[in-house]
């Protein structure tokens, strides 16, 4: 439990104490991370809005618990969290671990769930950002600043609260609080296609002084020389120092500017780091990532379809294993059988296929597959669905735009290209807590797809359409009788005897010998 | 209901049905073709209306001015073109990278069944090129395209001008919340096609297409852009789609609202707006372009590069720049502020274009009829067919219930036993004519090159000519088959014939008009007056040249001559016979490429139909 709020916001921990979470992951995103133009993402999250939690294993109903948690949670972040209900949400076996101490794995204490239609914008960073100590009066927070974080091509801020060591001999356990917040700059359209930029540039603030409450504060900028050309780009101011790191197999070189520093606002009062290319860059220069992906929906009409993922490893000699997880939302109805899984022109068996069908309305399709990539190659994975018509009241107001299917989740291990070695924990704890390595030779990576964008059947919901509903009903209606008029042979039938009176009558009128009425 | 039940009534409607039936079908028929002439007129053609919201009220402020970049463009494009000698992939590439698109392109390889000597293909190999503006903060699941075909020679060079220059605009703004891919594809539909294809990642025709696309997720409209000139004098817009496809009425309504928001001259089947008032050339105007649109749709070949779109469900129209004589011209800048405005209200629409008609027909492009208007002409047509089967059925069954009454009536004398055709009568004629029909489907193409090889003839001419034989040929077939089989003589025996194929003929109809009404109303114009009139007692000549009149490959002629008169280019006999020869070699491609029902339903369908009632003339 938590114990003091000098720091840590009161929300999220009386949150964490109250419903005995053990690890919290928020992420909420606008757009979508271009994995081939922007590279590896540094922490990439899908579109829309994230959620997965741990919970202590002292909780006895996960479910109540994940469902108060997100309410909560829409509450406090202003997003439509509280649309997380059983129909999204998913528990993996495989593909999300406890980041932070664990004392066992047991799958059932987790909860997955996203919202791909969920849109992000300034009512959310608010709240995210009112959880920093200072706020955004003071430190790196005050370049936050909705105007121009959302004039940007992707947005991605996020929460992690994770039980760790509180120091090397790990007797006692602390919460860790970490706010990430992601946002490429377009400055394609700005800078007339020139790549400069500067923080006035980006923010249209620049930094004066650190947070009184930070024990540190720093800006990294990547300068790290492409193709051992070491003149390519200049940073302004110069930093005093430079950090090498080896991040996602790849080695790094970050000028660094520590705000806490007295040397860094003696020249001027403000910092506005600026970066600038020496020459016009070309397509070739972009790293190709070792491990991306690709999602689309393929087929027509709006009866059946395919859903097919490309997922690419470019190592040279390197043979890595990723994880999949796919949910499905219950209104296509995925035929696994269908499932197929090539590489190379070869059938891929994957080593682990873990599948929970769906319940109608109950809960989604979850898929998940250790598959073996092959050095250099491409694997195609299809699986074929067909599209299920729902009920009148269960489509969403607007049924046309179509209905989303969350992004799947890649994780792997990728083998670096360059040797790493472990670094200092002590020394950079920044740069080991998010680019963790598990040993030597490969590092940890998450990729989301795409989401997809799937058409229903939908009804018109419109007069028409009540009108051939109307019409239909009538010809149903009228068809029997009608075919039963047309296929039946009518006889003129005698008048019937009558009634006893009449009856009665014709005897007596036989008596008198006249004719019967 | 109650009329039908009551057996006096009834026998008085029958023979209502019975005696009156030829000037029933008569006044049905004139009713039907007299329904569909009056279409242009006002009552039934209202002033088309925006329906989708998101579309609607507000008007967009353009911006683009780079009327001139698009022309220097052009320029530098068509130097690359001519050097390379056809796509020049390489420069269009580093084009758009430098505008800041994404690009990706596909190379496709495709073999044609037989050589197209029209358009001089046989083996086909291409490039398409395209660029993708991603838009920022979208997860790319919606996207919009612009096409342009890299046609050979020195068209449609400012088409990829102007098609540039706006990704070059459209880069600048932050506005975009679907991607927008920008096309180049080569061999005009082929190309599209491929493309299409790759990017639905389905195998329709047998193109083969490489490489690693890019997608941006489901497509939600396209624009095709034709323009082979600096400035142009009117834009003309193609809506007719593969398999006379329609796409959503707010399509061309958005077109039509940005033509007059900037002044631009609009044309729809290359025909200038319908003059105002209700005056006789108004409506002879009105008609006149309402009949080329149904003689277009009927053929079911995409007028432009947007007809393979509709079959996934992009609304897409093809705009194509004119230049005339006329006096005003337009230059690129107002054109590409014409396609600006449509673009950002196509990225403004919450849902796929869903709103409006998708069945429809365009007198001009400021009214339309509605599918629920232009019905009824084709519903009074087929009315005919049924009367007809009416009358046949209860003269058929006076007979069996007359026999029935009489020994009913205890006749004890001995009856004679007419001998009864039964429906095994009409299993020869029917087997017969699905096998001339599949005869002619399969034939002309698997046959090729053994026609080739007797005939001094190149494989298309062959291909054309073993159709147009087979096709004769199947009006000479030993239609009595049926005479082996006992009675199958009777007058019964073609009675019952003639029933099924008047029941047949209206229910292939009925279904094609659902589809397609254009190809169902004239089938139905030329066949049902010779299909009600046929029988083998009457005038056998004059039945017959009815009857040949109205067999489909006469109607394609015949429409052949219609549409170039109303194009006012009057084709001569021996011209006309050549485009006919064209038209047929020209339907079998379509359906072999892209998939056109035309040419297998006539060959399936409608042909055997229509031998059914010539084995009715020939039953004697």
């Amino acid at each position: 439990a938590v114990s003091h709020y000098r720091l840590f916001p009161k929300a999220l921990g009386r949150l964490v104490s109250a419903l005995g979470v053990r690890e919290l992951h928020l992420a909420l995103t606008q757009g979508f991370w271009r994995t081939q133009a922007w590279g590896q993402p540094p922490l990439q999250a899908p579109a829309g809005a994230e959620l997965w939690v741990w919970f202590q294993p002292t909780v006895t109903d996960v479910d109540k618990a994940w469902k108060e948690l997100s309410n909560i949670l829409s509450g406090i972040f202003c997003a439509s969290l509280n649309f997380i209900d059983s129909t999204n949400t998913v528990t993996p076996t495989a593909s999300f671990k406890p980041l932070g101490l664990a004392n066992g794995t047991d799958h059932h204490l987790l909860r997955y769930a996203v919202l791909p239609r969920e849109v992000v914008c300034t009512e959310n960073l608010t709240p995210w950002k009112k959880l920093l100590p200072c706020g955004s009066k003071a430190g790196l927070a005050v370049l936050l600043k909705a105007e121009r974080l959302f004039h940007s091509s992707y947005h991605s801020q996020a929460v992690h609260i994770r039980p760790i060591c509180r120091d090397a001999s790990c007797l006692a356990v602390s919460w860790e609080l970490r706010q990430t917040l992601t946002v490429v700059f377009d400055t394609f359209s700005s800078g007339q296609g020139k790549k400069d930029w500067s923080l006035f540039k980006m923010f249209s603030r620049t930094l004066t002084d650190a947070c009184p409450l930070a024990s540190q504060s720093k800006v990294y900028v990547d300068i790290s020389p492409k193709n051992k050309e070491k003149e390519l780009l200049e940073v302004t101011p110069p930093s005093a120092s430079v950090h090498e790191a080896i991040v996602q197999g790849d080695k790094r070189t970050y000028a660094v500017y520590d705000l806490l520093s007295p040397s860094l606002f003696n020249t001027s009062r403000s910092l506005n780091v600026q970066l600038k290319w020496k020459r016009p860059q070309d397509s070739s220069e972009l790293p190709i990532p070792i491990l991306h992906a690709q999602r689309y929906v393929s087929g027509y009409g709006l009866q059946a379809g395919e859903i097919s993922t490309l997922i690419y490893n470019t190592h040279p000699y390197r043979a890595f294993p990723v994880i999949l997880l796919e949910t499905v939302p219950w209104y296509l109805r995925l035929y696994v059988h269908t499932l197929t899984i090539i590489t190379k022109g070869k059938e891929n068996k994957p080593s682990y296929i873990h599948y929970q069908p769906a319940q109608d309305r109950r809960r989604p399709h979850l898929l998940e597959m250790l598959i073996q990539l092959p050095a250099n190659s491409v694997t195609k994975i299809t699986i074929q669905f067909e599209r299920a018509l729902l009920k009148w009241t269960e489509y969403p107001p607007d049924p046309n735009h179509g209905f989303y299917i969350s992004s799947s989740v890649l994780s792997a291990l990728v083998p670096s290209i360059v040797a790493m070695k472990d670094v200092d924990m002590e020394q950079s704890p920044l740069f080991t807590s998010l680019f963790p390595s598990s040993d030597g030779s490969s590092y940890f990576v998450r990729l989301y797809t795409e989401p997809l964008l799937v058409n229903l059947p939908t009804p018109d919901f419109s007069m028409p359409y009540n009108v051939i509903c109307l019409t239909c009903t009538v010809v149903a209606v009228c068809y029997g009788s009608f075919y039963n008029l047309l296929t039946r042979t009518f006889h003129v039938e005698e008048p019937s005897r009558g009634g006893l009176a009449k009856r009665l009558a014709n005897i007596i009128r036989k008596f008198r010998g006249v004719p019967p009425l | 209901m109650g009329l039908l039940s009551d057996p006096h009534c009834r026998r008085a409607l029958s023979r209502l049905v019975l005696r009156l039936n030829t000037p029933l079908c008569l006044l049905s028929y004139l009713l039907g073709l007299g329904w569909f002439l009056a279409l242009p007129l006002p009552p039934l053609a209202p002033r088309t209306y925006m329906s989708e919201n998101a579309m609607g009220s507000t008007m967009v402020e353009e911006t683009f001015g780079m009327g001139e970049r698009a022309l220097s463009y052009a320029r530098e494009f068509a130097g690359h073109k001519k050097k390379a000698g056809g796509m020049p992939v390489a420069w269009l590439e580093r084009t758009m990278w430098s505008l800041g698109l994404e690009v990706h392109r596909q190379p496709f390889t495709l073999t044609l069944p037989f050589p197209d000597e029209t358009r001089e293909r046989y083996m086909v190999k291409g490039t398409n090129v395209y660029g993708i503006l991603r838009a920022p903060r979208a997860s790319s699941t919606e996207a919009l395209v612009l096409s342009v075909p890299c046609s050979p020679g020195t068209q449609n060079n400012q088409a990829l001008g102007l098609m540039l220059a706006l990704a070059a605009h459209f880069r600048g703004q932050i506005y975009w919340a679907k991607d927008i891919i920008f096309l180049v594809n080569e061999h005009d539909l082929l190309g599209m096609e491929a493309w299409l294809e790759a990017y639905h990642d389905i195998n329709l025709t047998e193109v083969q297409s490489s490489g690693a696309l890019g997608r941006a997720g489901a497509i939600q409209a396209a624009i095709s852009l034709e323009l082979s000139s600096d400035v142009v004098t009117s834009l003309d817009v193609g809506v007719e789609g593969l398999n006379g496809q329609l796409p959503n009425l707010d399509l061309l309504n958005l077109f039509h609202a940005f033509c007059q928001k900037n002044g631009l001259l609009c044309t729809i089947q290359g025909k200038l707006p319908r003059p105002e008032g209700d005056s006789l050339p108004a409506y002879a105007h009105s008609l006149q372009t309402l009949l080329l649109m149904v003689l277009a749709q009927a053929s079911g070949r995409p007028r432009g590069d947007h007809g393979l779109f509709l079959r996934y469900r992009i609304e897409a129209i093809t705009l194509r720049g004119i230049n005339s004589f006329r006096q005003y011209k337009y230059d690129l800048t107002t054109l590409g502020k014409t396609l600006e405005g449509m673009f950002r209200k196509l990225n403004n629409l919450l849902e796929r274009l869903h709103q409006s008609y998708f069945f429809y027909l365009l007198p001009s492009l400021s009214r339309f009829v509605s599918i629920g208007l232009y019905m009824p002409a084709f519903g009074f047509l087929i009315l005919v067919l049924i009367l007809k089967a009416l009358d046949l059925w209860m003269k058929l069954s006076k007979g069996e219930t007359g026999n029935a009454e009489r020994l009913w009536d205890g006749d004890h004398g001995v009856r004679e036993v007419e001998p009864r055709p039964g429906l095994l009568a009409l299993v020869p004629p029917l087997v017969v004519c699905h096998a001339a029909g599949l005869a002619l489907y399969f034939l002309p193409v698997l046959g090729q090159h053994v026609a080739t090889q007797h005939f001094p003839v190149s494989e298309a001419e062959a291909v054309v000519l073993t159709l147009i034989a087979i096709y004769v040929a199947g009006m000479a077939l030993p239609h009595n088959a049926h005479r082996a089989l006992s009675g199958g003589g009777s007058d019964r025996g073609w009675m019952v014939l003639k029933l099924v194929a008047l029941l047949y003929l209206a229910l292939q109809l009925g279904c094609l008009a659902l589809l397609n009404f254009s190809l169902g109303f004239i089938l139905a114009a030329t066949m049902v007056p010779a299909a009600a009139a046929v029988t083998p007692n009457g005038p056998r000549v004059l039945l017959g040249v009815l009857l040949v009149l109205g067999t489909p490959a006469v109607t394609l002629l015949l429409t052949i001559f219609l549409q170039r008169e109303l194009e006012e280019a009057p084709a001569g006999l021996g011209e006309g016979w050549q485009l006919f020869l064209g038209a047929l070699g020209e339907g079998l491609l379509q359906h072999h490429l892209y998939g056109s029902i035309l040419y297998p339903f006539l060959a399936l369908g409608a042909h055997p139909c229509w031998l059914l009632l010539w084995n009715v003339l020939c039953w004697k």
